[in-house]
């Protein structure tokens, strides 16, 4: 179980020496008041000027203490906090890193982001300012209580009284407040659902002469949120007034009943000054004991959140590769009675499926959406593992494999062209040391990029912007098959990725493939003329097997890929 | 600061006139009554001199005046508070209701090139910090009334103590001046490598899959962790130096704090012109003559990222808006459908033209496909159609009407349009099919439903017509989705047709439904169809043939196959395909 104390650990000095700092500040600080108490009740009263002096210059040399001890203090703190920020950053995304598909759909991608980033800044913030604050604050609060005791006991219960009604104040608005800003969190998603559709819809929008309506429907969102943005402003507008107002009337008090103690001889008029100035310094404090509660209420949600991820096991894990021993078979691709359910769908994505493809044989695999088509390569890989059956590549189970290993055999296509910032070459290594130039070269001619890529502007070392931007949709897509390629991949997945290649570079491309020896193709589309050709088709129906053979066979003995062939031929 | 976009700002002030002056006038008020209350204070301590010389009665007026200050300036905060702060809200919302309004007559070019997430996060984001901005601004205004009114009062109790601590102030905004350069630059840095790092986050986490698949985890945390230690470096600067804010202006005034006292318990004891209780008001007032300087310090970097945000938002506010409709439009009252193209020229952008000189005649009830390869500019004559791309030269004609004589909205009434990306919005089903038509009746709606094909699987959800549909339909599949689009413009009955048939994603028994449906549609209507269906292609009346954003051929398809040119390739590359 990973804690933040683990984090805190090596840290620990600075969380000791950092609030140590900050408690001297305010020792400095807590004895300022009765310092000048003593210019005014001993000062003026003994009309010794030198006695002032020398008040005054402790006063200043009191200052310059805190001020030292308390520049210690921020600079322990921003290092301590920054430091276990950047520790957690890096943590959350290793393990993220390692964690599978199954576990990433469940976390969600946008959580992940909000996790590494938001979470850990809340948290980072938190720590800065507990070691700056929290001791500090609770300290000057005793203090003064206890300094307003040391001047005049009964007096004291003023502090007390004021203490625990302006707490009171502050915990009642608090937590009439903090429901209210999670409604006003849902009012400000809805406005921006409604700006993401209008953008999203424009064209129907506009076809449909829709615009008022729909300005119609923002606006009545946007008063929404301003009803609750003004109910919110209405309480919080009383912090102020009602604290302060507590701390006037302390002060009518100390004033009143100080003036019976002195009347009485029992204080001295600088002695009032002083306890006015400890009533202020406790609202300070109070204001930034409030500050710290709803920080803490963040950090403790955010916290959560990050350590959620730091527990969670990774589980795809590598087998025990001693079980391999080399097997001579035929059959590149086994699946034998394959089951797969996604984590929270109901019905089973795929069906019992037994298949075996051969070393060198293509396979087609051709259905409708949500047939299963994604899941049968995202098992092939162990991007998520099967429910029931067994997947074998020459012969071993997958899971058995080092999971490196596998996915070293399988070069992968993916249905989006989706390429990283950096460059060309960075793009087609992907990290991988052992890959040399001829490789590169020779991925680059089979799937037809090498013309387009010489003539880039510095060729390999050409600059591809996030997400592929200054390059065309066709580039980009090649340059993903040449990326799957240059690892020289003993099976190549090729999930329904020719979509934005035209006829003829998709038909030499094809021929290209048809050359490279020993390897193993897996073809997905939805339209057969891009699978016609293939070894062996599979159709998928509803995640069971519709039909597998060649095409004449199919158009033979599979209805389906009848019905799916004569809608495409018309 | 740029004063330019502060006046700009101004603007949207003068409606909320009202809540603006009472934050202001309350501010006033409150601050003077605030700062008042020291110098009865002090009143009050020197009316207790020592043991048996107390003049309580004077001392219970002081404290009745004290009382009563106290609660009227708890009132005039309240105000000022609830005030500056609605104000501020309403005074983003006005923006925000402005931005949507104008975004909604731009030119599409601007939904087609911008990403919408961005626009998005000025809408909701910046807007979030201009009225933070706003309120912090009025901080720094009760702040600099604070600090004004203290000044006064203490000019009326010593001119020479209050004369020091103005000499001193300079102390304060020298410190302020050193804190936010430093902090700024700091932050600076850390905002843009906090963006790094959450571009890079983004760019890894979401494409997890590829990363994975080609072992790319070790490279990735490797560059991870090259940006996060840079962060940290600016991190820790940004961090320690917006923390000395406190602790540094604390100083200062502890230093003034203590001059005031020595000076001032010199002249009591010097020239006499104090008194006790009026040495124990200034030092009052020294003490919360500091709390503005923290506030406005710690204020200015927020600031400076809110008038960063407020730019953001008025370069949405800047974009140009559609060429407003022709003064006396012409509205087609019995559309017939017929269209004329011409001598038409369009291009996205001024250096690459596109199409040139393009003529086109439809006769009413025609059929027009047009196709090409991925990314060939297909929905170039739609926008066309339907104004929202204006050409560069030529027209188009409805009936023989020029389009651009006609409002937009009568023209697009005109038309019915079934894009691939199939927009629903956050609403009922119901409401969905009706969306050009809100007053129509239940039968109606139900008879477009069952014409497209998509009664049946709406009688099967759980609430049928009343179901809600998420966040762009995300609760239905994509096939039904098209359906309810082809209700949605089965309820409208257009003369003319606009139709982007579906590529993918939509399973072959749903596909066959929505053909179906399309045929349907386009009966007796003349219909443009962004075409992928062989059986479409085949019998429609003209095909236009698109590659890499120009028509490069036009006509029916047997005269097309004739020409044995882009188009018959094209077609045959379908069953050419060698094997691999």
């Amino acid at each position: 179980m990973v804690k933040l104390s683990s984090f805190l650990k090596k840290y620990k000095l600075h969380i000791i020496w950092g609030p140590f700092f900050k408690l001297i500040e305010a020792v400095f600080e807590l004895i300022i008041p009765i310092y000048m108490a003593n210019v005014i009740d001993i000062g003026i009263a003994n009309r010794d000027k030198e006695y002032i002096v020398k008040m005054g210059a402790l006063i200043v040399l009191f200052a310059i203490g805190g001020l030292t001890a308390a520049v210690g203090c921020q600079y322990l703190a921003a290092k301590a906090s920054q430091g276990v920020g950047v520790d957690l950053r890096k943590a959350v995304f290793e393990r993220v890193n390692c964690l599978s598909y199954r576990q990433i759909d469940t976390l969600g991608t946008s959580s992940l982001i909000t996790r590494i980033t938001n979470d850990v800044n809340n948290l980072q913030n938190a720590i800065a300012m507990t070691i700056r604050l929290a001791i500090r604050a609770p300290f000057l609060l005793i203090g003064s209580v206890i300094m307003s005791v040391m001047i005049d006991a009964r007096m004291s219960i003023i502090f007390l009284i004021a203490v625990v009604v302006i707490s009171l104040v502050l915990f009642l608005l608090i937590t009439k407040a903090s429901p209210m800003f999670t409604r006003r969190q849902t009012k400000l998603d809805k406005i921006s659902l409604l700006a993401r559709e209008n953008l999203d819809g424009s064209r129907v929008i506009r076809a449909f002469s829709k615009q008022k309506n729909e300005i119609n429907r923002f606006e009545n969102a946007g008063g929404n949120l301003l009803d609750i943005d003004v109910a919110i402003a209405k309480i919080l507008a009383f912090l102020n007034p009602l604290t302060y107002i507590v701390v006037d009337f302390s002060i009518i008090a100390i004033l009143w009943i100080g003036a019976f103690q002195i009347n009485s001889g029992l204080l001295l008029q600088g002695k009032i000054l002083a306890l006015i100035n400890y009533m202020m310094q406790i609202l300070m404090v109070l204001f930034i004991v409030a500050m710290l509660v709803m920080l803490f209420t963040r950090a403790s949600a955010a916290s959560k959140r990050i350590f959620e991820i730091l527990n969670i096991e990774p589980d795809i894990l590598d087998g025990d590769t001693k079980v391999i021993t080399k097997n001579e078979t035929v059959n590149k691709v086994e699946f034998q009675n394959v089951s797969f359910t996604y984590e929270h769908g109901e019905d089973d994505v795929l069906k019992d499926i037994s298949i075996t493809i051969k070393k060198n044989e293509t396979l087609g695999i051709i259905g409708g959406t949500g047939s299963g088509k994604s899941t049968f390569i995202n098992l092939l890989s162990r991007f998520y593992d099967v429910c029931k059956g067994k997947i074998l590549i020459d012969g071993i189970d997958v899971k058995d494999y080092k999971v490196s290993d596998l996915r070293e055999k399988i070069g992968i296509v993916p249905q989006k062209a989706i390429l990283f910032s950096g460059t060309v070459e960075e793009n087609l290594k992907m990290g991988r040391k052992d890959i040399t130039k001829e490789d590169i070269e020779r991925a680059l001619k089979i799937s037809q990029s090498y013309d387009f890529v010489s003539k880039l502007n510095g060729g390999l070392n050409f600059k591809i912007e996030r997400d592929g931007k200054n390059l065309s949709g066709g580039q980009k897509q090649r340059l993903t098959i040449a990326r799957a390629l240059v690892g020289n991949p003993e099976i190549l997945i090729l999930d329904d990725s020719s979509s934005a290649l035209d006829a003829n570079t998709d038909a030499n491309l094809r021929k290209e493939l048809g050359k490279i020896s020993g390897i193993t193709v897996i073809i997905i589309s939805q339209k057969f003329s891009s699978i016609r050709f293939a070894d062996k088709i599979l159709v998928l129906d509803d995640g069971k097997i519709a039909g597998l053979g060649t095409h004449e066979e199919l158009l033979e003995n599979c209805n389906l890929y009848k019905e799916i062939y004569n809608s495409q031929v018309g | 600061m740029n004063w330019k976009i502060l006046k700009r700002l101004f603007v949207y002030v003068k409606p909320l006139k009202i809540e603006f002056i009472i934050n202001v006038v309350s501010g006033i008020i409150g601050t003077i009554f605030a700062a008042m209350i020291p110098v009865i204070v002090g009143n009050a301590i020197d009316l207790a001199i020592g043991q048996g010389n107390v003049d309580f009665n004077g001392i219970f007026r002081n404290t009745i005046i004290l009382f009563l200050l106290a609660i009227l300036c708890s009132v005039f905060q309240w105000m000022y508070s609830f005030y500056g702060a609605s104000f501020s809200y309403k005074l983003s919302n006005n923006i925000r209701d402005e931005m949507f309004k104008r975004i909604n007559y731009m030119p599409l070019s601007y939904m087609d090139t911008k990403p919408h997430g961005d626009i998005v996060s000025r809408m909701i984001n910046d807007l979030d910090a201009v009225s933070e901005g706003v309120m912090q601004f009025n901080q720094v205004f009760s702040g600099i009334i604070m600090v004004v009114g203290t000044i006064v009062f203490m000019m009326l109790i010593s001119v020479k103590v209050s004369l020091m601590v103005i000499i001193l102030t300079p102390l304060f905004i020298l410190v302020s001046y050193f804190i936010v350069s430093k902090s700024y630059i700091a932050f600076r840095s850390q905002a843009k490598l906090q963006g790094d790092l959450t571009g890079y986050t983004e760019e890894m986490i979401s494409q997890q899959k590829i990363v994975s698949a080609f072992k790319y985890e070790k490279c990735a945390i490797q560059k991870f962790g090259t940006i996060n230690e840079k962060l940290y470096k600016s991190g820790v600067d940004s961090q320690f130096y917006s923390s000395l804010t406190n602790p540094s202006i604390r100083f200062v005034s502890v230093l003034i704090y203590a001059l005031v006292g020595v000076y001032g318990a010199m002249i009591v004891l010097g020239e006499q012109t104090l008194t006790i209780g009026q040495v124990s008001s200034l030092l009052i007032y020294v003490n919360q003559y500091t709390r503005p300087f923290i506030e406005i310090t710690s204020v200015v970097t927020q600031l400076q990222s809110a008038t960063a945000a407020l730019q953001r938002v008025f370069n949405v506010l800047d974009e140009n808006v559609e060429e407003p409709d022709k003064d006396n439009p012409v509205k087609l009252n019995d559309c017939k459908g017929n269209v004329s193209i011409e001598n038409l020229y369009f291009s996205y952008t001024k250096d690459t033209s596109l199409i040139e000189d393009f003529n086109l005649e439809v006769k009413s009830g025609q059929k027009i496909a047009i196709v090409g390869p991925t990314g060939c500019g297909k929905t170039t004559i739609i926008n066309l159609l339907m104004r929202f791309y204006e050409p560069t030269k030529g027209q188009i004609k409805i009936d023989g009407i020029p389009i651009r004589d006609m409002t937009r909205e009568d023209l697009r009434n005109l038309y019915g349009m079934v894009l691939q990306d199939t927009w629903l919005y956050s609403g009922t089903v119901r409401d969905n099919i009706a969306y050009g038509c809100e007053s129509a009746s239940d039968e109606k709606i139900i008879e477009a439903a069952k014409a497209a094909n998509a009664d049946n699987f709406i009688r099967k959800l759980e609430h049928g017509y009343n179901t809600i549909l998420l966040e762009n339909g995300v609760n239905i599949s994509q096939g039904q989705k098209q359906l309810l689009c082809i209700a949605r413009v089965m309820m409208k009955d257009p003369k003319i047709l606009i139709l982007d048939e579906a590529t993918s994603n939509i399973d072959t028994r749903t596909e066959q439904k929505v053909q179906e449906a399309f045929d349907k549609l386009m009966k007796g209507r003349t219909s443009f169809v962004v075409a992928h269906r062989l059986s479409t292609i085949r019998n429609a009346d003209i095909i236009l043939v698109m590659n890499n954003g120009n028509i490069i051929e036009k006509g029916s398809h047997d005269k097309l196959i004739q020409q044995d040119g882009f188009y018959s390739k094209m077609y045959y590359s379908q069953f050419e395909m060698k094997n691999i």
